[in-house]
C-alpha cells in the first residue's frame, strides 16, 4: 500500500503542481492587468487622449470585449476559455496569440540557450582558473564574480554595443541575423548570470575539495589538479545545476530589457508592447508560456540532478 | 669430503632494508608543531601500531609519510626513506607512483571517504587506471579478485553500488579494497574500525591480519588498545606529537614504562572490575548518603514489543532495575537497544508490554496522567553538542532545568536555582568558570558532565545513559565513568547503561543484557555473562574485542 501511495505522490504530485502554477500566473496576470488604473477601451480606441470616441463606440467595444460584466464573470470567462486550450486573440495586433507567440518563440529560445551556454562557460572558467591558485586567485575569482554578479543588463548591453559594434564593429549593432547579432545580447545576458553562478560554483568546488574522499583519491596517486577537474568538479555541479532553473525563468524576464537595447525580436518585446496596450490575451498567454517553461525547466534539472547524484536515483532503504 | 661453496648468506646482523622510515620527523602548521622529532620504521611482514588520543598527531605522521601533510604544512625530518631511497628529494610526479602502488592508505572514515557519486567498483578500479595496470578486462577482473579478498559477498553486484547503499562494514572493506588493488607492499590504515559494531571490526582486523601475512607490512592508527593487542607486533605510543615509547606489543602494554602509557592502561575499562576508579581526577564534592534514598525496584519492562514497518524493533523484552544498580544492554546497531531505551523513557510507546516505574504504571497511561513521574527518569546521550541549546551559556541551561515546573514540588526562585546550579556544577566536577560558557567551547568532557547535571537537575531516580562516553577520548571516558560511579554512589541512581563497548559495560555493570535483532539473546550478571559466555552471538561479541592470545593483563 505504502508503494502505491509513493507512486501516487510520485507521478501526480508534479502534474497537479504544474497545474496549480499555471492557474496562479494567469490568474494573477488577470487581476495585474484590471487594477491597473484607466479605461482598458480608451487603449483599444487608439491611446487615451488623442481620440476622441462617441460614448456609443465605448459601450459597443466595451460589450464586444464583455468588459461591461462583472469582474468574477470576466474571470470565469477568461480561466474557462483558457482551459479549453483557447489562448483568443490578441486586442493590439488583431492575431491569434497562439500565432504571435510561435513567430516570435524561437528567436528568444535561441537567445535563452546561447546565454545560458554562455554563462556556464564564463562561470566554469573563471571558477577552474582561479581555485588552487592560492588565496590571492581566489580573492580575484571571487571578485569578479561578485562585480558581475551586479551589473545591470541595460548597461552592460549599451557597454558591450559601444566597444565592440561601434568602436570595433565586430557585430552588428542593431538586428542582425545568424550567430552575428546574436552573440553580444546573449553576453549581456550571461555575464551577470555568470557571475552568480560561478559564486555556488565555487563554494560547492571548494567544499568538494576538503572532503575526504579527494584525499582518498590523491591517496591512491592522483594529481591534484586531476582531482579538481575530474573528481570535486562533478559534485560542484549540483549547486549551479540548480540555480539554472531558476536561471532560464530569469532570462525570460531579463530579456524584455534586452531585446528591446538590441531592438530584437522576441517574447520579451512582445510582452512589453503587450502591456503597455493592455493587451490581455496576449499578456496572459505570454505569461503562462513562461511559467510552462519554468515548470519543464524544473523537472528537466531534476532529472539531471539524477544523473549527477545517484543518491537521489535509489531513495535510502528505512 | 669437502663441501662446495655456499653462496655466503649475508650476516646475520645486517638489517634489511625496511619499507619506510622516518628520522626525526617535525611538522608544523602555522605556529604551530604538531609532531616533534617522531621517528619510526616499519619492515616488511611487521604490524606497528600508532596509539594516542585525539590531537596527539598521529593522523598528521601518517600522512607525512606519503607526502601529503596538508596545505600549509612545514614538514622536516633528517631521514624519510622509502625502501632505502630519500624521498625528500623527490618530486610530485615520483610521489605520486608510490602512492597506491607502494603504500595502501585507508582512511578513517569510509562513508565520506569514498565518492559518493561513484560506484565502488570504480572506486576500487582507480589506483589500477592510475598506475596503468593493464587494459579494461585485467582491470575489472583485479577489480573482481580483490574484492573477494576481502570478504565482499556478491562483488559483481556490489562493484555497481554507491556506498550509500553499503552497509558500514561493506564500505569499510570496500576502501581497504581500493587500498589493496596493487597489493602494495605497505598499507597505512588510520582508526580502521572505529565507528564499526564489535562483529564487523573483528572481521576487518582479521583481514588486515591477513595482509600482513602475506609479507606486507602494516602501519595502523588507532586510539583503542583492544585492537593494538589483537593485531600488532610493536606499538608506538603518542603523546602532544611525540613518540613517549615505543616497543613489542607485549612489553610495552605489560611493562610500560613511561607514565603516560601507564595512565593509558589504567583508564582502559575492560581491564578494571567495576568499583576500581580508573582516572587520577580528583572527587567532586558530593554530598553524604542521606536516609531517605530509593529502594527496590525503580523501573521495570514486561514483555515490550515495538514493531516498525512490519520489522520487529523490540521484541519480548523484559527487565528490572534496581536502585543503585546498573543494568548494562549491549548489542549492535540495529539490535533494539536504542528503542528499549526510548520506550523506557515513555518517548516511545511500546505496541505491547509495560513498564513501571516507582511502582505506577508508566506506558501506558496519558501524557498527562503520568507527567508526574517524568522527572524520575533522565537522559544523557552520546552527543551532548546537540542536545544543548548553543545560544545559552551552562548556567542558564542549568538553571533553566532547575526551574522547570515539577507537579507537587515548589519551583525554587531565582536566587534558589542560581544556588542549585551552582551546586549541581560541583556535583559532576564543572569547574566554575565553565558555567558561564557556551557548549561550543567546552572540551567534550566537560561538554558531558554538563548534560549529566542538567540530568540531575530534577533529582531523577534512574539514569538512561545512551552511548555517554562513545565520543571521548580514553582518558577523559575514564574520568566519565568514574564520575558516574561516584554519583551512583552519593544519590543511590540506577542507570540503564546503553553501549556497543563492551569493556565499557563490563566495567560499569550490574546485570546486563545482550540484545540481538530486537530480542534478548542473553541476561544475568554481568561478572557471569562476561565469563562465561552461553549464547553464541555473546561469545561473538567477545572474541571480537579479546586479543587473539591472551595476555594475563591487570585482570
Amino acid at each position: 500500500m505504502t508503494a502505491t501511495v509513493a507512486r501516487l505522490r510520485r507521478y501526480g504530485v508534479r502534474p497537479a503542481g504544474a497545474a496549480l502554477v499555471l492557474w496562479a500566473a494567469a490568474t494573477v496576470t488577470f487581476l495585474a492587468l484590471h487594477l491597473v488604473p484607466g479605461d482598458p477601451v480608451l487603449v483599444l480606441l487608439g491611446g487615451g487622449s488623442g481620440a476622441n470616441p462617441t460614448p456609443e463606440t465605448i459601450a459597443a467595444i466595451r460589450h464586444a470585449y464583455g468588459l461591461d460584466q462583472p469582474l468574477y464573470a470576466q474571470y470565469l470567462h477568461h480561466i474557462g476559455r483558457l482551459v479549453t486550450g483557447d489562448l483568443g486573440v490578441s486586442t493590439s495586433l488583431k492575431e491569434p496569440v497562439a500565432g504571435v507567440i510561435t513567430q516570435q518563440l524561437p528567436a528568444t529560445i535561441e537567445l535563452t540557450a546561447l546565454a545560458l551556454l554562455f554563462a556556464w562557460l564564463l562561470a566554469g572558467a573563471v571558477v577552474l582558473l582561479s581555485t588552487g591558485r592560492g588565496a590571492l586567485g581566489r580573492a580575484l575569482g571571487s571578485g569578479l564574480e561578485t562585480v558581475a554578479a551586479g551589473l545591470p543588463h541595460f548597461w552592460l548591453g549599451v557597454v558591450l554595443l559601444y566597444v565592440f559594434a561601434f568602436r570595433l564593429g565586430w557585430f552588428p549593432v542593431a538586428g542582425g541575423t545568424g550567430i552575428a547579432g546574436l552573440v553580444l545580447p546573449a553576453l549581456t545576458l550571461a555575464v551577470p548570470l555568470a557571475g552568480y553562478l560561478g559564486q555556488v560554483t565555487r563554494g560547492a568546488l571548494l567544499t568538494a575539495l576538503e572532503q575526504p574522499f579527494v584525499t582518498s583519491a590523491r591517496l591512491r596517486g592522483m594529481s591534484s589538479a586531476a582531482v579538481r577537474a575530474r573528481r570535486a568538479l562533478r559534485h560542484a555541479l549540483l549547486p549551479p545545476l540548480t540555480l539554472s532553473g531558476w536561471a532560464v525563468g530569469a532570462l525570460f524576464s531579463s530579456e524584455v530589457v534586452v531585446e528591446s537595447v538590441f531592438a530584437r525580436q522576441g517574447i520579451g518585446r512582445a510582452l512589453l508592447n503587450a502591456v503597455l496596450a493592455r493587451d490581455l490575451p496576449l499578456v496572459t498567454g505570454i505569461v503562462l508560456l513562461i511559467a510552462a517553461v519554468y515548470v519543464l525547466v524544473d523537472l528537466a534539472v531534476d532529472l539531471l540532478h539524477a544523473v549527477v547524484d545517484p543518491r537521489i536515483r535509489t531513495p535510502r532503504e528505512l | 669430503m669437502p663441501t662446495p661453496e655456499k653462496p655466503v648468506p649475508p650476516p646475520a646482523s645486517a638489517q634489511p632494508v625496511p619499507l619506510i622510515h622516518a628520522g626525526n620527523l617535525t611538522v608544523g602548521f602555522g605556529g604551530r608543531t604538531v609532531v616533534r622529532g617522531v621517528s619510526l620504521t616499519v619492515h616488511r611482514g611487521e604490524t606497528l601500531a600508532l596509539v594516542g588520543e585525539s590531537g596527539s598527531g598521529k593522523s598528521v605522521t601518517a600522512r607525512t609519510l606519503v607526502g601529503l601533510t596538508g596545505p600549509g604544512a612545514r614538514v622536516r625530518a633528517d631521514r624519510l626513506e622509502w625502501e632505502g631511497e630519500d624521498v625528500r628529494a623527490w618530486s610530485e610526479r615520483r610521489r605520486r607512483r608510490i602512492r597506491g602502488r607502494g603504500i595502501g592508505f585507508v582512511l578513517q572514515d569510509a562513508l565520506v571517504s569514498l565518492d559518493p557519486l561513484r560506484p565502488v567498483g570504480k572506486e576500487i578500479e582507480d589506483a589500477l587506471k592510475l598506475h596503468a595496470y593493464g587494459d579494461r578486462a585485467a582491470r575489472r577482473a583485479r577489480v573482481r579478485e580483490v574484492m573477494e579478498q576481502v570478504a565482499i559477498p556478491d562483488p559483481a553486484l556490489r562493484a555497481a553500488q554507491y556506498p550509500h547503499e553499503l552497509s558500514g562494514g561493506l564500505r569499510q572493506r570496500a576502501l581497504i579494497a581500493s587500498a589493496l588493488a596493487l597489493d602494495p607492499p605497505l598499507l597505512i590504515a588510520d582508526e580502521p574500525t572505529t565507528a564499526l559494531d564489535a562483529t564487523v571490526q573483528a572481521q576487518i582486523l582479521d583481514l588486515l591480519a591477513a595482509a600482513r601475512s602475506r609479507e606486507r607490512g602494516l602501519l595502523f592508527i588507532t586510539h583503542d588498545l583492544a585492537v593494538v593487542r589483537r593485531l600488532a607486533d610493536r606499538v608506538a605510543v603518542m603523546r602532544g606529537g611525540e613518540i613517549v615509547e615505543e616497543g613489542p606489543v607485549g612489553h610495552v602494554l605489560q611493562d610500560p614504562q613511561h607514565a603516560y602509557t601507564r595512565h593509558l592502561l589504567a583508564a582502559d575499562p575492560a581491564l578494571h572490575p567495576k568499583g576500581a576508579r580508573l582516572s587520577a581526577a580528583p572527587r567532586p564534592a558530593l554530598p553524604e548518603p542521606e536516609g531517605e534514598r530509593p529502594r527496590g525496584v525503580v523501573l521495570a519492562a514486561e514483555g515490550l514489543h515495538k514493531t516498525y514497518r512490519g520489522r520487529t524493533a523490540v521484541a519480548d523484552v523484559s527487565f528490572a532495575l534496581a536502585a543503585g544498580r546498573t543494568l548494562g544492554i549491549v548489542g549492535e546497531s540495529g539490535s533494539g537497544k536504542s528503542t528499549t531505551a526510548r520506550i523506557a523513557l515513555g518517548l516511545t510507546r511500546p505496541d505491547r508490554g509495560t513498564v513501571t516505574l516507582h511502582g505506577e504504571e508508566w506506558s501506558a497511561p496519558a501524557e498527562k496522567a503520568r507527567r508526574h513521574l517524568r522527572h524520575h527518569i533522565q537522559l544523557v546521550h552520546q552527543d551532548p553538542l546537540s542536545a544543548f541549546d548553543p545560544r545559552w551559556t551552562v548556567r542558564r541551561t542549568l538553571t533553566d532545568a532547575v526551574r522547570l515546573h515539577r507537579p507537587g514540588h515548589r519551583t525554587p526562585g531565582p536566587a534558589e536555582a542560581a544556588g542549585r546550579a551552582r551546586e549541581l556544577a560541583a556535583q559532576v566536577g564543572l569547574p566554575a568558570d565553565t558555567l558561564d560558557r557556551h557548549p561550543l567551547h567546552l572540551s567534550g568532557g566537560q561538554r558531558q558532565r554538563a548534560a549529566l547535571a542538567r540530568a540531575l537537575a530534577p533529582r531523577p531516580s534512574v539514569l538512561v545513559l545512551d552511548e555517554p562516553v562513545s565520543a571521548l577520548d580514553v582518558s577523559v571516558q575514564a574520568q566519565v565513568l568514574d564520575l558516574l560511579a561516584e554519583l551512583q554512589d552519593a544519590f543511590g541512581l540506577a542507570y540503564l547503561f546503553i553501549s556497543h563497548d563492551l569493556g565499557v559495560v563490563q566495567h560499569t555493570s550490574d546485570d546486563v543484557l545482550v540484545m540481538q535483532d530486537g530480542w534478548i539473546v542473553e541476561a544475568g550478571p554481568a561478572a557471569a555473562v562476561f565469563a562465561a559466555p552461553a549464547h553464541p552471538h555473546t561469545r561473538a561479541l567477545l572474541d571480537a574485542v579479546r586479543p587473539l592470545t591472551p595476555s594475563g593483563a591487570t585482570r
